[in-house]
């Protein structure tokens, strides 16, 4: 069990070092200046993933964790892209007032939506979450206050402070971004090792007996989606921060249903599955964008069911169930190999 | 009165039109065990819902200590010191054997929102799990994942999350249901444990007719939705009316 542990630590480790070294890996490879051309390009890319990797991980705190199945996810990162974009560009705010903005009301808004819709589970719940981002995401649309958000047309060109300019300062961005996700996946490990993250996981695996236990199990699920649409909101700051603008599409169902694949794909209750996912969900999308053009979400979608199919559990949950017997199979095999050299 | 730990007066609950629970009356003495029999159907475990909280009664009170606490929401009822184990098991699946445990040792604590804390550093709830754990005899399995437990041991884990839940009422709702045969004196030797060693109360259904006659202080016998008979083990099995209506044949036969 420890052994198993500490691999896991240092492929953790093995994988930040190597996002760390990633832009200059690339540059060395191409010959190319690191802050342009194909360096500054990938930079990029995977900054998308960084961005989708602590939303998906967020959305998985809530389902994954506590089995919370939640259809409004965009309304926290469109929330939190919104309001960075909102106070950079109208109100003049410095950018780290604006991410305590940010915390602040993304707070406020999980624990609203938790104690209006918490009152009801599954489906339900969903379907309640499912009206709320729909709201927020026609509040985003409606003309009457285009003078804040832009309305249809979303809030444009935010003025991002130069240190950290996702165009001029590519590399600096990368390493921020790096860095917050690290951060956030620490403090989502925090909490899911905690005793309240044992009791959210019990509410998931049984609610009633969790409270026959003593365990109010509302205030739990309160904590969940707090500390998640916390975690989406800032994923959704710094979505608008990459792309210099917020538009209804963050606050809208597609943004949703993109954290409920990226947490499947990657494995459900894994926190790390998800970030997988996310890298997954945009590589992935990437390529075939590349290789077949605008129709390739048709193609996604039989990976997808490909990977339902075969990988039920997700990369790195069939990895859980079924990576020690693979590496076995691997190891005898090579045995068999070095035997018949 | 203040003999009574638990009482119940006149609790009823209905199903639609079927009264599962009519008028009963329970009294319970504080440090006893106290066996509820009856045929299937007859409604011990609603009663054994009514009064741990998990449904409401239609009317009729539960008093514990003398206060009414009918009304008081199922998570409050631990931490008045009411636990149950469930008849047909209810774990968490997902979780190791150890975490099931835990949960209910910390359920009563201070540390249950403390997000800055490990589960896995909180010791005194991971020893009193484990001594749990050791007086069902799954200790050896703390670290395996509950679902993939076999039935029997599901059973013992169900038992061991009652007792680390430290509650001074144990319902214990047919416990040797689906337990190897050959642990039930464990079970027997457990209870009669914690009547000995502490001044906790047990309230026990069963169907283990030598179990509820060996361990028994009071026995109450139920027969569709009320009260038939109470008494201790000898005077049950002497009662005329509850062979009829229960024991039967069986009892007749000499099973006891």
């Amino acid at each position: 069990m420890r052994e198993r542990l500490k691999s896991s630590q240092w492929a953790g480790l093995g994988l930040i070092g190597g996002l760390v070294i990633f832009p200059f890996v690339i540059a060395l490879l191409t010959g190319q200046p690191v802050d342009a051309g194909v360096p500054k390009f990938w930079q990029g890319m995977l900054i998308q993933v960084f961005i989708l990797a602590v939303f998906a991980m967020s959305y998985d705190i809530l389902m994954g964790y506590t089995g919370i199945l939640s259809f409004g996810h965009a309304l926290f990162f469109g929330t939190g892209a919104y309001t960075v974009g909102i106070l950079l560009k109208h109100a003049g705010w410095d950018l780290g007032a604006a991410l305590l903005a940010v915390i602040v009301i993304a707070l406020v808004q999980s624990l609203i939506i938790g104690l209006l819709s918490l009152r009801v589970s599954g489906v339900y719940f969903a379907m309640v979450t499912l009206a709320f981002a729909q709201m927020a995401f026609l509040l985003a649309e409606a003309t009457d206050f285009r003078q804040w958000t832009g309305a249809e047309d979303g809030l444009q060109s935010i003025p991002v402070p130069a240190w950290i300019s996702p165009t001029n300062e590519r590399l600096r961005f990368y390493y921020v971004t790096l860095g917050f996700t690290i951060v956030m996946y620490l403090l989502a490990r925090q909490v899911v090792n905690s005793p309240t993250g044992k009791v959210m996981m019990a509410i998931r695996d049984n609610e009633t007996r969790a409270k026959v236990l003593g365990y109010h199990a509302l205030t739990f699920k309160l904590i969940a989606i707090t500390v998640s649409g916390i975690m989406a909101a800032l994923a959704g700051a710094f979505n608008a921060l990459w792309n210099l603008n917020a538009n209804p599409a963050v606050l809208g169902v597609g943004t949703t249903i993109n954290a409920l694949l990226m947490t499947i794909i990657g494995g459900v209750g894994s926190l790390i599955g998800p970030m997988l996912g996310a890298g997954v969900i945009q590589l992935l999308g990437y390529w075939l964008n590349v290789f077949f053009g605008p129709s390739w979400p048709l193609l996604f979608g039989i990976i997808y069911i490909l990977i339902v199919l075969f990988l039920p559990y997700g990369i790195i949950g069939t990895w859980r169930l079924r990576g020690a017997s693979w590496m076995a199979l691997w190891r005898k095999r090579l045995q068999e190999l070095r035997a018949r050299l | 009165m203040s003999d009574w730990i638990l009482t119940t007066q006149a609790l009823t609950r209905d199903f639609g039109s079927l009264r599962a629970v009519d008028h009963v009356d329970l009294q319970v003495r504080a440090g006893s065990i106290h066996a509820i029999i009856g045929p299937n159907g007859a409604g011990k475990t609603t009663l054994f819902n009514l009064i741990s909280g998990y449904i409401k009664p239609t009317s009729g009170r539960v008093l514990l200590r003398g206060r009414d606490i009918t009304r008081v929401p199922l998570h409050r009822m631990a931490h008045l010191g009411i636990g149950r184990s469930f008849q047909i098991t209810n774990i968490f699946p997902t979780l190791t054997v150890l975490e099931n445990v835990r949960l209910a040792a910390q359920a009563r604590g201070a540390d249950n929102l403390r997000l800055w804390r490990n589960a896995g550093k909180l010791t005194a709830y991971i020893e009193r799990a484990y001594t749990a754990l050791r007086q069902v005899g799954l200790h050896e399995r703390a670290a395996q994942i509950a679902a993939t437990l076999p039935h029997g041991d599901k059973r013992r884990l169900e038992l061991a999350i009652l007792l680390a839940g430290d509650a001074d009422i144990l319902l214990l709702d047919e416990p040797t249901a689906g337990m190897a045969t050959e642990q039930v004196p464990m079970l027997l030797d457990l209870l009669r444990g914690i009547r000995q060693g502490t001044n906790k109360t047990i309230l026990i259904v069963e169907h283990n007719m030598s179990v509820v006659m060996s361990l028994a202080d009071t026995i109450t016998v139920m027969h569709q939705g009320r009260v038939l008979a109470e008494g201790s083990p000898a005077e049950i099995s002497a009662n005329q009316a509850v062979r009829e209506a229960y024991l039967g044949t069986a009892f007749a036969g000499g099973q006891l």
